[in-house]
Order: C-alpha cells, then sequence, then structure tokens
C-alpha cells in the first residue's frame, strides 16, 4: 500500500484492459513517417487516430521555419512571458491570429488544456456562473475548478435546458458564461451554435465557444463552426490550440473584449508556465499561412471523412451522427472494443480505443481522425482492415448493407 | 427528511436505475446504490428538473448520502424562494 492506493478502482480497470495483451493508453511507436503513417512493432501502420487534420506535422516550410527559428532563437524560453520577456514570434503569433478570427485580441498559451484553465478561471469570478456543456472536454472541467464562479452544467447539445438553467438564475447576480465546443471530440457531433447564441442573446449572458477540433475544419475560412454558422458576432470568445490542425502545440483565446489585455497580468496558467518556444511559434505562423491559403487542405480532409464515415456506416457500424473528420464506431461492449481494437492494430491500422468514464453515455468507442494527408487508398485500407476485422468477430450485419451516403 | 420528499427522491432513483430501491437518509448514492458517474450525473439531472433547480458542481461533489442531497435541494430551494 502506498499514498496511490486511493486509485485502486482505476488500476483494476486498467490491469483488467492489460489483460487483453494490449495498452491502449501507452502505444509505443517505434517511429513515426509522416502525417498518416507509423511504425509499431516493426510494422507500417496507418495513423488514423492522431487529430493531424491538415496533416501539417511534415510540412517542409513549417520544418523549415521552425528550424531556422530554432538555430536563430535558441531552444527555449527557458521562463513565462511575464518573467523573461516576450519574443518577437509570440507577438507575430498573436497578430496572426488575431487577424485570422477578424478579433481586436488573441493570447497565446503554452498549451490549449492552459487556454482554458487560463480564460475559464480568470473571465469569470466569485459570484459568476459558469454555465458547462455536460460532455465538456476535461479541460473545460478543470479550468472551471481553478476559478470561484459556480459551476452549472446542462444538457449535452440543449439549447433548451441551458435556457432553463439560466431562467433560474434570473434576478441572481454575476456574469453568466455559457461554454460550449465547436466539434465534440468522442463522437464528432458538433454544438447547436445558432440556438446557443439565441440563448445567449435572450439572456444576456456571454458565449465561449473551444473550437478545438474544428479549427481548420469547419467554415469558408477554417475559423471554425462558429464560421459555419454564421455567428461569429454572438461568440464572445474563442478559444483554440495549435497542436491539431496547426501540428504544433501551444493555445489560444481571441476576443474583441476592450480591456482583454488585463488578461496578461491577473491569468496564472498565462504568467506562471514557460512560454512557447521559438521553434514552435513558428511553424504555427507557417502552419496558419497554410491554413490560410490552401482550402483544399480542408476540402481533402472532408472528403476523406466522407469516405470513411459513409463506408463504415454502409458496412452496418454505428457511426456518430455527423460525418466529420471525427468518426467514432460505437461498440456493444467493453470486451468486444478491446478486441476489435487489438486485432485493428495488429492488422496496421491505429486509432482510440475510447472507454467510459472518459466517453459521453458510457459507450465503447472506435475513436478515428482523418486527415487531409491521408490518401483514398489509405482510407480504402482503413475501410477493408475494419470490414476484415468486423467479419473475423462475426458481429458485421453485412446483410443489412445500406447504400453509402444513403445516412 | 420530510416523507414526501423521500418518496419523491426514490421513485427518481428508480426512475433513473430503472429497478426498485430503498432508501434511508444514510443510503450512500455511490456505494449503495451502485452508481458510476454518469448514473450520478443523470440522476442529479432528474433531481434538478423535478425540483426546477440547478445543483452547482461544488454541491453535487458534496453529496454523498441520500441526507446530503435532501439538504442541497433544500438550501436551493431556500435560497431561490429568497
Ligand atoms: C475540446 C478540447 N479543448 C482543449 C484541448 C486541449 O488542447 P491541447 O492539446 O492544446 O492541450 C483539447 C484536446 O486535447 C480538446 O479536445
Amino acid at each position: 500500500m502506498t499514498i496511490l492506493a486511493k486509485h485502486a478502482g482505476y488500476r483494476q480497470a486498467y490491469d483488467a484492459l492489460l489483460a487483453h495483451g494490449v495498452d491502449p493508453l501507452n502505444v509505443q511507436f517505434d517511429s513515426v513517417l509522416s502525417p498518416t503513417e507509423g511504425v509499431l512493432n516493426g510494422q507500417t501502420t496507418i495513423l488514423l487516430g492522431t487529430n493531424n487534420y491538415l496533416g501539417l506535422t511534415f510540412d517542409p516550410d513549417c520544418i523549415e521555419k521552425a528550424v531556422q527559428a530554432t538555430r536563430e532563437q535558441g531552444t527555449g524560453t527557458t521562463g513565462s512571458r511575464v518573467a523573461n520577456g516576450t519574443y518577437n514570434g509570440h507577438t507575430e503569433l498573436e497578430k496572426a491570429v488575431a487577424d485570422f478570427y477578424g478579433r481586436k485580441h488573441a493570447m497565446v498559451f503554452s498549451t490549449g488544456y492552459q487556454a482554458n484553465l487560463g480564460v475559464l478561471s480568470t473571465l469569470v469570478g466569485r459570484g459568476d456562473h459558469l454555465m458547462l456543456d455536460a460532455d465538456s472536454h476535461a479541460s473545460i472541467y478543470d479550468g472551471s475548478r481553478l476559478g470561484m464562479a459556480e459551476v452549472i452544467r446542462f444538457r449535452h447539445n440543449n439549447p433548451d435546458d441551458l435556457y432553463k438553467r439560466l431562467r433560474r438564475l434570473e434576478g441572481v447576480p454575476g456574469d453568466r458564461m455559457i461554454v460550449v465546443e465547436g466539434i465534440y471530440s468522442m463522437l464528432g457531433d458538433t454544438a447547436p451554435l445558432k440556438e446557443f447564441a439565441a440563448v445567449k442573446r435572450e439572456t444576456g449572458a456571454y458565449l465561449l465557444v473551444d473550437e478545438a477540433h474544428s479549427l481548420g475544419v469547419l467554415g469558408e475560412t477554417g475559423r471554425g463552426l462558429a464560421e459555419a454558422e454564421g455567428v461569429e458576432g454572438d461568440v464572445d470568445f474563442i478559444v483554440g490550440t495549435f497542436s491539431k490542425s496547426l501540428g504544433s502545440v501551444g493555445g489560444f483565446c481571441v476576443s474583441d473584449a476592450a480591456d482583454f489585455d488585463i488578461m496578461r497580468i491577473v491569468c496564472r496558467p498565462y504568467m506562471f508556465t514557460a512560454s512557447l518556444p521559438p521553434g514552435v511559434v513558428a511553424s504555427t505562423i507557417e502552419a496558419l499561412k497554410k491554413l490560410r491559403a490552401e482550402p483544399a487542405l480542408r476540402a481533402s480532409l472532408m472528403r476523406n471523412a466522407k469516405r470513411l464515415y459513409d463506408g463504415l456506416s454502409a458496412m452496418g457500424f454505428q457511426t456518430g451522427p455527423e460525418a466529420n473528420p471525427i468518426v467514432a464506431v460505437t461498440m456493444p461492449d467493453q470486451e468486444t472494443a478491446v478486441v476489435f481494437w487489438k486485432l485493428l492494430l495488429e492488422s496496421g491500422l491505429y486509432l482510440n480505443l475510447a472507454l467510459p468514464p472518459a466517453t459521453p453515455t458510457n459507450a465503447c468507442l472506435l475513436r478515428t481522425s482523418v486527415s487531409a494527408a491521408h490518401t483514398t487508398q489509405q482510407i480504402d485500407r482503413a475501410l477493408d482492415i475494419f470490414a476484415d476485422v468486423g467479419r473475423r468477430l462475426g458481429f458485421l450485419p453485412s446483410d443489412r448493407r445500406r447504400a453509402a451516403g444513403a445516412l | 427528511m420530510t416523507p414526501s420528499m423521500r418518496n419523491e427522491i426514490s421513485t427518481i432513483f428508480e426512475q433513473v436505475l430503472g429497478r426498485p430501491v430503498s432508501i434511508t437518509d444514510d443510503t450512500d448514492i455511490v456505494e449503495d446504490l451502485g452508481m458510476d458517474s454518469l448514473g450520478v450525473m443523470n440522476f442529479v439531472m432528474a433531481i434538478e428538473d423535478f425540483y426546477d433547480l440547478s445543483i452547482p458542481l461544488d454541491r453535487v461533489a458534496q453529496i454523498q448520502t441520500v441526507a446530503d442531497l435532501i439538504r442541497a435541494v433544500e438550501d436551493l430551494k431556500i435560497g431561490n424562494a429568497a
């Protein structure tokens, strides 16, 4: 018995997973070859679960900028911007992000996780009310606990439930902040943002959207769900990450709030952690340029997403509600999910095994994320592997084939 | 607790769990009723609907027994009326 004995319940559940001869939470890659391929146990494997939406991690220009900046400015900043100062790159990146969103202000954080910790603990405080979607990402829940606001959870993607809860607060002092996500990371479903915006307007609340999985993915110019839904004017704060579509690491928040810059001296997850290294900043700036200059990337991404989604749906797999770059297949139970996942991996296909309590409605999911860099052949190969494993496990309802795209 | 509130809560438990339960003040919601975190969330939301209130997450975290739950609901109802 050690001090960690309190986690015995998790240990037990984890051991049960390991008993299958797999460790889905700690997959060891021998190497990563490209945005879409890695080597696992000596076998070249298709990467279909790495959130590399635009496939920019090996972009030659992004790499070149990172190398150049590292040579010129060093490997790290060795401290926070409050202590060690702001580099030109930090300012340039913030300007680029603000310009992309057409907002007055942008603030960059060392990760998207920290961006949520930072803004959620600073924008609202004691006596305020933070309204969270029940399926919010861990960083949103953790951010809500870092601050002093009262936290109320509403039913996932349910504007009526949110409205009811805001109405209960009528006459109670304090600001209200609604927090939703563009694309939800487990099932790939989007928020009904027009309806949330209407609730926000009617109740005088503020609205924050985390576009972590929708930046570079949704919207005419890739700004995300708010752009796609035409409600950017109603969104007061957008949070996002550089770690997915932009292929680096870091987080941000943009806003038009006049006094936004006060955050730089009160927001602890910004102030008390090292700032992004020059190489990361430089590749991110370049990746954002690519995102803006090459809408074809988004078109390829969506084509691949639809091909995978339609293919899996047509085979009879239970997929999520929308054909987005996150395609999740719901498995009947944990046992099947683990075995299925293991066989996929052995067949050269890597994706995420997502199990309760990390999933909504306690579903056991095979979670894929598609990239613009996947070739049609890779998507088709992934579909073949799914079909093969489904047949081997004898539960593919292949005779109930639906026409591709019928759903 | 008032008998009526005990009955109401017991009915909500049964709706969420889909089986009969018998509860007392000391019933531990997670341990005795075998609820997982999703079950607790659904149960809390059903309670919130029924009593027309929202239980803030820090309050939810303090609720272990049925008595804790009743106290939270009563406090919040008084708070709303004030
Ligand atoms: C909705 C959401 N917000 C924030 C994050 C955190 O992003 P980062 O990887 O930059 O910490 C993630 C991804 O993990 C996410 O899915």
